[in-house]
């Protein structure tokens, strides 16, 4: 009988904290396929954030560390330096990448630092019970928008992705989502590029990866999928907004 | 071993490096700014990294992640800046990494002023940041002690697997003075292998995770007594000071880092005109070495704590007497520093 289908080398065995229908899952299975697919698993370490994915270092099969709150593209930074041929990528959510760690992350993109980042937008903090992120979009309620978020109060959500691409050290950035087999298998080869700008040096590189809340967006897991491709991707635009092999898009 | 001319901040850069330190991340603040600028020139000689981070936030968890990586790895700040740094300390000490972190203190509290201070001794000496924890903290009195300390320093970081502050205030890091370095192979005794760190897992023994979390509270409770355990360990072993003339001593002046070499100048005179003073100088401020103190309580009549705070170190000081005998206080603030002739009078009307 040929294997058609086999579990990812790169996750462990440990079952996974995330809800029911969340797509961090998911996301962590093109990761690990795509460490998979470079034959990096030896040779890799990843950084979890602060966040629900926070386990993640129970969940990937490599050598992993924890980082502070928004912190995980600094202690990736100080890992590269030390071990500049490792495979080194960071995995953090919205609040994590584009609140508390804002600095980090665009000075990593600055330095043309070359890690990977693996930035989950969904749009709210899950960990903490579901309050607002700076990537809420105008309208949405969370417990601390009760009212939806107010552009007047808390201005538009910020569209990281887009100025990732900016960055001169950037070497490849795109936005991706995950609510359709069609969008995973997009995912996935945005992923494994993201991987393979570091291998070869190119610079820093990020994939956005619009994910889903339904915990904390109080949904089913079917409206959440939907609602990622109804209200999420209008605003944020999925595409490759830089390759630095191809030039910007 | 040539003699060299150097600033203490440069000493302490020169000392690291020797010492195996081959990764650097800082940022810039007066009065340390000569370390980070001196690893800028050195480390690529060595081979070695230097990085100016973005913040003191983002500095220390890039030596969070080169530690965590197996390397020797060292930061420097002041005042501003090693607050800042306390949530990665916690960190550090928490995932149990070894590093290097050097306060240069400044007058405070806020912005304050660019002054030699010894007000960071609170943060230093009892974490600094959240949770339970200590950290070994090492004061020099000189540029020559610094360079001995900031070698010391590595080696405990290794030898225990925690953050090792060397504490010194803005005179020691300004200051020339004339040093002996050793030579590189003679102080880097660098682990041969951190079988802890993670730097890729080959799958012959279990993954390396380093990480601060434990969401059990009974596997964090058996965690924070694992490192008690190392605390009293350290306790234990590595107390050090250095005591002058307390034998016959009616006072015992208790002075640390630059103090201490102001109050040894006004002890000389005191003793000329004969009165019977002597110093307990601690060079670990944790562990604290309270048995000196706890024994000079039997024969001397009064202590005197001298410090460039509003008191600090003397809350210690009197724990180790324990009201045995009266512990007095004189210090300055806001980066204003007490004279000769101050700790003279102040001497005088404690004995
Ligand atoms: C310094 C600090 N501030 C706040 C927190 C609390 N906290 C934990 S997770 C989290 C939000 C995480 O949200 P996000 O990054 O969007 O990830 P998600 O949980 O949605 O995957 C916050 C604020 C913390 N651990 N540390
Ligand atoms: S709270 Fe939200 S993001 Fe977190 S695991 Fe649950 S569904 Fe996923």
């Amino acid at each position: 009988m040929a294997v058609v289908f086999e579990k990812s080398r790169s996750l462990t065995d440990e079952i996974l904290t995330y809800c029911p229908g969340c797509t961090h899952g998911i996301i962590h299975r093109l990761v690990a396929e795509a460490i998979d697919d470079l034959g990096a698993q030896s040779s890799t370490i990843g950084v979890a954030p602060v966040g629900c994915a926070v386990f993640a270092y129970n969940f990937f099969a490599v050598d992993m560390m924890q980082a502070a709150h928004g912190r995980a593209p600094a202690v990736a930074t100080g890992i590269k330096r030390a071990l500049p041929d490792r495979i080194v990528f960071t995995y953090q959510g919205d609040g994590d990448l584009a609140s508390i760690g804002m600095a980090e992350i665009m000075h990593a993109a600055a330095r043309g630092e070359k890690i990977t980042t693996i930035f989950v937008n969904n749009a709210i903090y899950g960990m903490t019970g579901g309050q607002m992120a700076p990537t809420t979009l105008v309208g949405q309620v969370t417990t601390t928008s009760p009212y939806g978020r107010k552009e007047e109060l808390c201005g538009k959500p910020i569209r990281m992705s887009e100025i990732i691409a900016q960055m001169d050290g950037t070497a490849y950035a795109a936005r991706v989502s995950v609510h359709d087999p069609r969008h995973v298998m997009e995912a996935k080869k945005a992923i494994r590029r993201a991987f393979e700008a570091q291998r070869g040096g190119e610079g820093f590189a990020m994939v956005e990866v619009l994910s889903t809340c339904p915990t904390n967006w109080g949904m089913t897991p079917i409206e959440a999928l939907k609602w990622v491709a109804t209200d999420m991707i209008p605003y944020y635009p999925l595409g490759v907004y830089k390759d630095s092999s191809k030039g910007a898009a | 071993m040539a003699k060299l001319l150097m600033k203490g901040n440069e000493a302490i850069a020169e000392a690291a490096i020797r010492a195996g330190c081959r990764c650097f991340f800082g940022y810039p603040i007066t009065p340390q700014n000569q370390i980070p600028e001196y690893m800028s020139k050195r480390m690529p000689q060595v081979g070695g990294t230097f990085l100016q981070a973005e913040s003191e936030v983002s500095a220390i968890n890039m030596v969070y992640g080169a530690s965590g990586a197996g390397a020797r790895v060292m930061t420097s700040s002041s005042g501003p800046g090693v607050s800042l740094k306390q949530e990665g300390i916690s960190y550090l000490a928490g995932a149990q990494l070894p590093c290097v972190i050097v306060n240069i203190m400044r007058g405070g509290p806020g912005l304050g002023s660019i002054q030699p201070s010894q007000g960071d001794y609170y943060q230093a000496t009892r974490g600094g940041g959240h949770g339970d924890y200590r950290l070994p903290v090492l004061a020099p009195s000189s540029v020559g002690e610094a360079v001995e300390l900031t070698r010391k320093a590595f080696d405990l970081a290794d030898k225990y697997r925690t953050p090792v502050i060397v504490l010194g205030d803005g005179m020691i890091g300004q200051m020339m003075e004339p040093v002996e370095l050793p030579d590189d192979g003679e102080s880097a005794r660098e682990p041969e292998s951190k079988p802890w760190a993670a730097r890729g897992w080959d799958g012959s023994s279990p993954r390396a995770i380093i990480n601060s979390l434990y969401i059990d509270p009974s596997v964090l409770e058996q965690h924070n007594l694992a490192l008690q355990r190392k605390f009293a360990e350290i306790e234990k072993a590595e107390t050090s000071f250095a005591s002058e003339r307390v034998e016959d001593a009616d006072l015992v002046i208790a002075a640390y880092g630059t103090m201490a070499r102001i109050a040894r100048s006004a002890i000389r005179m005191a003793r000329a005109e004969g009165l019977k003073v002597g110093m307990i100088r601690p060079v670990t401020l944790w562990p604290f070495p309270s048995e000196p103190f706890a024994q000079a309580a039997r024969t001397a009549k009064a202590f005197l704590t001298v410090e460039m705070s509003a008191g600090q170190m003397v809350d210690d000081v009197r724990l180790a007497v324990a009201g045995r005998k009266p512990v007095h206080f004189y210090g300055r603030t806001g980066g204003m520093v007490p004279t000769v002739r101050d700790v003279l009078s102040r001497i005088k009307e404690a004995v």
